[in-house]
């Protein structure tokens, strides 16, 4: 038991040492506000345009859509949805051979780049999300919770979908033990994570079958469905199949992470370190 | 050099240069779903908005693909690398653009001259010798404000080092704004970007011209044959900004 609060500790302090790293960037995180701020308000024109034209599109009216907009703007970055997160340094080190230092340390690889990562979103949340949705609310007419429980929702539904693009980065990275170099996979998963997690237009506007498939995909974890809690879209039974959604997921791939994490371990020693 | 090095993992390079054309491509996915619901945006037609796209999107990859690099510049101050530039017999801003010269940028280039193409093939255009001049004349100078915009951006990096981004604002920013029509955006931002940074001269002008649309803000007729000489303004004044920048550089002195 004793041992156990000891880990925790550990990784709490792992998630804060994440935290304040990325803290540290004060002028970096007020131009990346700048740039969110610049391009939430072109999109949200956009998105104007397209719901003048047909109201209610996708289940939202138009205000929830300029809502959508400045979500996915200030969770670009929390969600790493066009990567630049842990995995940069984790590949680098995998490239480089320092990893096997990392696998004789008494920690676990997955766990400890994970609290990383938290740690980082929970920086990038604060610094780089919360600017931008009240440039956004003061611009243009936003629908935001009244109720405290939703906000709380939301912020679960943010957590979850840390931790499922945490676990789809992790595979990212691991693969550069076969790969010997991340440039590839991790720009292909880049451009998935911008498309299929509704970075460019909500998922609920995508046409039909191809509207259905982005849906069932991890990535709709990330800003789909934090947007649908956060816009009210669903409540009760249908807040908590959202949730099993991003858990499932989270299972799932966290659960092919530390298998490749196995397998990759056992790489290094065949290669001998 | 930098050529050469790229060329060395073949497999490598196609690769990435896949991925800038797709990483683009996305964008215009992203308009081709939204036209699956509508059939106009802002008044304008698929097929206009695939011409402003594609000038928009070719004008910004050709100046992408010279002076992309200049983003880097924050780092090198940063790190210190600079002050090698400094020292070699060469121009340091041909120095600068030419750091990690990336031919695979070529896909950014590729994928709006595509688009550009298609819109030009399905527009019903009543073409007269001086629409059809105004096709490369708009493209190389929209291609040439671009590039005055990531000079000024790079002189603004000698200031704050970390604040590539605020760049990436105007560049890519700039380019996704262009990419949809004028009468989308509010009257102010029109505004902003005819006559405080001139970016409506890129494709927005000399393309509403080429499409017979009425201009924003009531301009007048002439105002779509200015891009070159806006171009050449733009690029003295960012030859300036740069030599400032430049000449307040000081080294780290690591």
């Amino acid at each position: 038991m004793l041992v156990r609060a000891g880990r925790f500790r550990l990784y709490a302090a792992v998630a804060k040492g994440g935290f304040r790293r990325y803290s540290t960037y004060r002028v970096a995180t007020a131009a990346g506000v700048f740039t969110n701020t610049v391009f939430g308000v072109i999109l949200a024109y956009t998105f104007i345009a397209l719901w003048d034209e047909r109201p209610g599109l996708g289940g939202y009216d138009q205000s929830q859509a300029l809502t959508y907009v400045w979500l996915g703007q200030g969770l670009l970055t929390v969600m790493s949805l066009m990567g630049g997160g842990f995995e940069v340094e984790l590949i680098e080190r995998i490239r480089t051979g320092d990893i096997a230092v990392d696998l004789y340390r008494p920690v676990d690889l997955q766990t400890w780049w994970l609290s990383a990562d938290i740690g980082r979103a929970g920086f990038q949340l604060l610094g780089r999300g919360v600017v931008p949705l009240v440039v956004g609310a003061l611009l243009f007419d936003l629908t935001l919770p009244a109720e405290p429980l939703r906000w709380a929702a939301f912020l679960l539904a943010v957590l979850f979908g840390v931790v499922v693009s945490f676990a789809i980065r992790f595979l990212v990275a691991l693969s550069a033990f076969w790969l010997m170099d991340g440039a590839g996979t991790s720009q292909l998963a880049s451009l998935a994570g911008v498309f299929f997690s509704g970075m460019l237009l909500p998922l609920n506007v995508f046409p039909g079958a191809l509207g259905e498939f982005a849906r069932a995909l991890p990535w709709s974890a990330l800003l789909q469905v934090p947007a649908d809690v956060f816009l009210g879209t669903q409540s009760g039974a249908g807040l908590a199949r959202l949730y099993a959604f991003q858990l499932g997921w989270a299972t799932v791939l966290l659960t092919a992470g530390r298998l490749l994490q196995n397998a990759a371990t056992r790489r290094v020693v065949v290669q001998g370190g | 050099m930098w050529i050469r090095s790229l060329m060395a993992y073949r497999v490598s390079f196609v690769m990435t240069a896949l991925g800038n054309f797709a990483v683009t491509a996305f964008d215009f996915v992203a308009i081709l779903l939204m036209f699956s619901q509508v059939d106009r945006l802002g008044g304008y037609s698929l097929a206009e908005i695939a011409f402003l796209y594609g000038t928009s999107g070719t004008a910004f990859g050709l100046s992408d693909l010279a002076m992309g690099s200049m983003d880097r510049l924050g780092k090198r101050v940063r790190d210190g690398t600079f002050d090698t530039l400094l020292v070699r017999p060469a121009p340091v801003i041909a120095q600068v653009a030419a750091d990690r010269f990336g031919l695979h940028r070529i896909g950014r280039v590729l994928q709006g001259a595509l688009i550009l193409t298609y819109g030009l093939v399905v527009l019903d255009i009543g073409w007269t010798p001086l629409k059809v001049l105004m096709i490369p004349l708009m493209v190389l100078s929209g291609a040439a404000i671009f590039a005055s915009v990531w000079v000024a951006g790079a002189a603004f990096q000698f200031v704050a080092q970390d604040a590539a981004e605020v760049q990436s604002a105007f560049t890519y920013g700039g380019s996704t704004l262009l990419q949809y029509p004028p009468t989308l955006f509010s009257k102010e931002l029109v505004r902003g970007v005819t006559f405080v940074l001139p970016l409506a001269f890129v494709n927005w002008l000399p393309a509403l011209y080429v499409l017979g649309r009425p201009y924003p803000l009531d301009l007048p007729q002439w105002v779509a044959f200015l891009p070159p000489l806006i171009a050449a303004g733009c690029l003295a004044l960012a030859g300036l900004a740069w030599r400032a920048g430049l000449r307040s550089y000081r080294s780290t002195g690591s």
